[in-house]
């Protein structure tokens, strides 16, 4: 077969496996959903979960939507669709390919156009970030019920437990948004973005939960991070203006 | 054997035959492009790729289960290690929905809520993709647009900005020392940087949770 990185029989392959990908995923909530109830989960909290993650995907979603753009112009729109729904991340995905069109010689802005280099990439992409799909299902089931039997056996203690490893990934990424705020001596202010940015979500999200507690409007809560999530991406638009 | 399964039980079980075969499907992806097209994978060129790929994300990968597993509960963790972005988006959107309902990870209850949460950002990611590739045509100007660029590479810093205050302001005795730990590493080793902010989230949550077994042994939490 003459081949194409936008190849009808691509296509459908990715069509195919994206399908698969969604039907475990509707196949988990409708278990949950179904569970919830058992256990007492009042409706609308089942409802306002659905809700909430929902409209807070559609920002970060349409972020990987323009790595897929991205990765199209070399790799044609059926391979970067289907890893970008898959195990990966955006930076992840950008990272290995460009990693395995460099390694053919080629950059990512032209086309590929032989398919064995075309299958290569895939195969890196594949199998860069394997562990987790190798791993996952043969450990996790240890590793939860761990984490249980440590709640179980002191129920304060696991609650800190619970909060210290929230606390402990988003510090990191607190650290992450620093990073660059160096440069600043070097009188590079761009290294001042994503500081600026994290103060605005935050503030929003703070004014929201102030407002939520004071005139007890409990839904603003629900939506409270998402459109803190969008002020801040917004607001990085006269920021870079200003500091880039 | 369905009667007598606990619901934690039949999420372990069904979760593994569906990792096992979207890992088994993912897998032969390439492999069926091979034979669809009749050509074999250039060796020399796979063996640089994945030699400057695998080590570093297999390392970190690993290393990821260990500390996602715990806060994504299980039925979380089996969906998200299929479908991605669990860091910039399935984790943040779980321990919202978590932290609203007043649920933790390691109960059930918290379990299911993860669950639903992940589910709907899996399915919602997923088809807003689909839309996007049927509309690509129309949407790439504006999703290139250089204005709107700026705001996407920013998604990080206005994630954990929002995130930050809920936790940060509940358990703040907590929070200082490793918020101000990370900020000293971040800033002063020029290393740490977006590419590797992912090796520092298991430092992060074991320097947490020492830090944390200490104050508690002292009676200070």
């Amino acid at each position: 077969m003459e081949f194409s990185v936008n190849h009808p029989i691509i296509f459908i392959m990715v069509g195919a496996i994206i399908a698969l990908v969604l039907a475990q995923s509707v196949f988990f909530l409708v278990r949950a959903v179904k569970r919830a109830k058992a256990l007492g989960i009042a409706k609308s909290t089942v409802t306002k979960t659905i809700t909430s993650a929902a409209l807070f995907t559609i920002a970060p979603a349409v972020a990987i939507l323009v790595g897929v753009v991205a990765l199209s112009k070399s790799l044609g729109l059926a391979l970067p669709w289907l890893r970008l729904s898959v195990i990966g991340s955006i930076t992840y995905e950008t990272v290995a390919a460009g990693n395995a069109i460099e390694a053919a010689g080629q950059t990512m802005s032209e086309l590929v156009s032989d398919p064995s280099i075309f299958i290569t990439i895939a195969w890196v992409m594949t199998v860069g970030i394997a562990a987790g799909l190798v791993f996952v299902p043969f450990v996790t089931k240890k590793l939860q019920s761990g984490m249980s039997k440590i709640g179980m056996k002191d129920k304060k203690w696991g609650e800190i437990f619970n909060n210290a490893m929230f606390l402990g990934m988003i510090s990191a990424f607190l650290g992450y948004v620093f990073c660059d705020v160096g440069l600043i001596v070097k009188g590079d202010t761009s290294g001042l973005i994503p500081v600026c940015v994290m103060a605005v979500a935050a503030v929003v999200m703070a004014v929201l939960g102030l407002i939520a507690t004071k005139t007890k409007i409990r839904w603003l809560t629900d939506y409270a991070l998402p459109v803190s999530l969008i002020a801040g991406m917004a607001s990085a638009i006269p920021f870079t203006a200003l500091l880039g | 054997m369905k009667k007598t399964m606990s619901y934690m039980d039949s999420v372990h079980h069904y979760g593994r035959i569906w990792g096992i075969i979207v890992g088994v499907v993912l897998l032969f992806f390439p492999v069926a492009l091979s034979l669809i097209f009749g050509v074999l994978p250039n060796w020399s060129v796979l063996l640089k790729g994945v030699i400057a790929t695998a080590p570093m994300y297999w390392a970190v990968g690993i290393v990821e289960i260990f500390t996602y597993v715990p806060m994504l509960g299980a039925g979380g963790t089996y969906l998200s290690f299929v479908t991605g972005n669990i860091s910039n988006l399935k984790l943040p959107c779980a321990i919202d929905a978590m932290e609203r309902a007043g649920v933790k990870a390691s109960d059930e209850e918290g379990e299911v809520i993860s669950t639903i949460a992940i589910a709907a950002s899996s399915i919602v990611t997923t088809l807003i993709i689909i839309l996007g590739v049927i509309c690509i045509v129309p949407l790439t100007p504006v999703l290139e647009a250089p204005l709107l660029a700026p705001a996407f590479d920013m998604i990080l810093p206005a994630l954990f900005g929002g995130l930050a205050v809920v936790f940060i302001s509940k358990n703040l005795k907590l929070s200082i020392a490793p918020v101000i730990l990370m900020l000293v590493l971040f800033i002063f080793i020029p290393a740490l940087n977006a590419g590797t902010v992912g090796i520092m989230v298991p430092v992060g949550v074991i320097v947490t949770v020492i830090y944390a077994r200490i104050l508690y042994k002292k009676g200070a939490l």
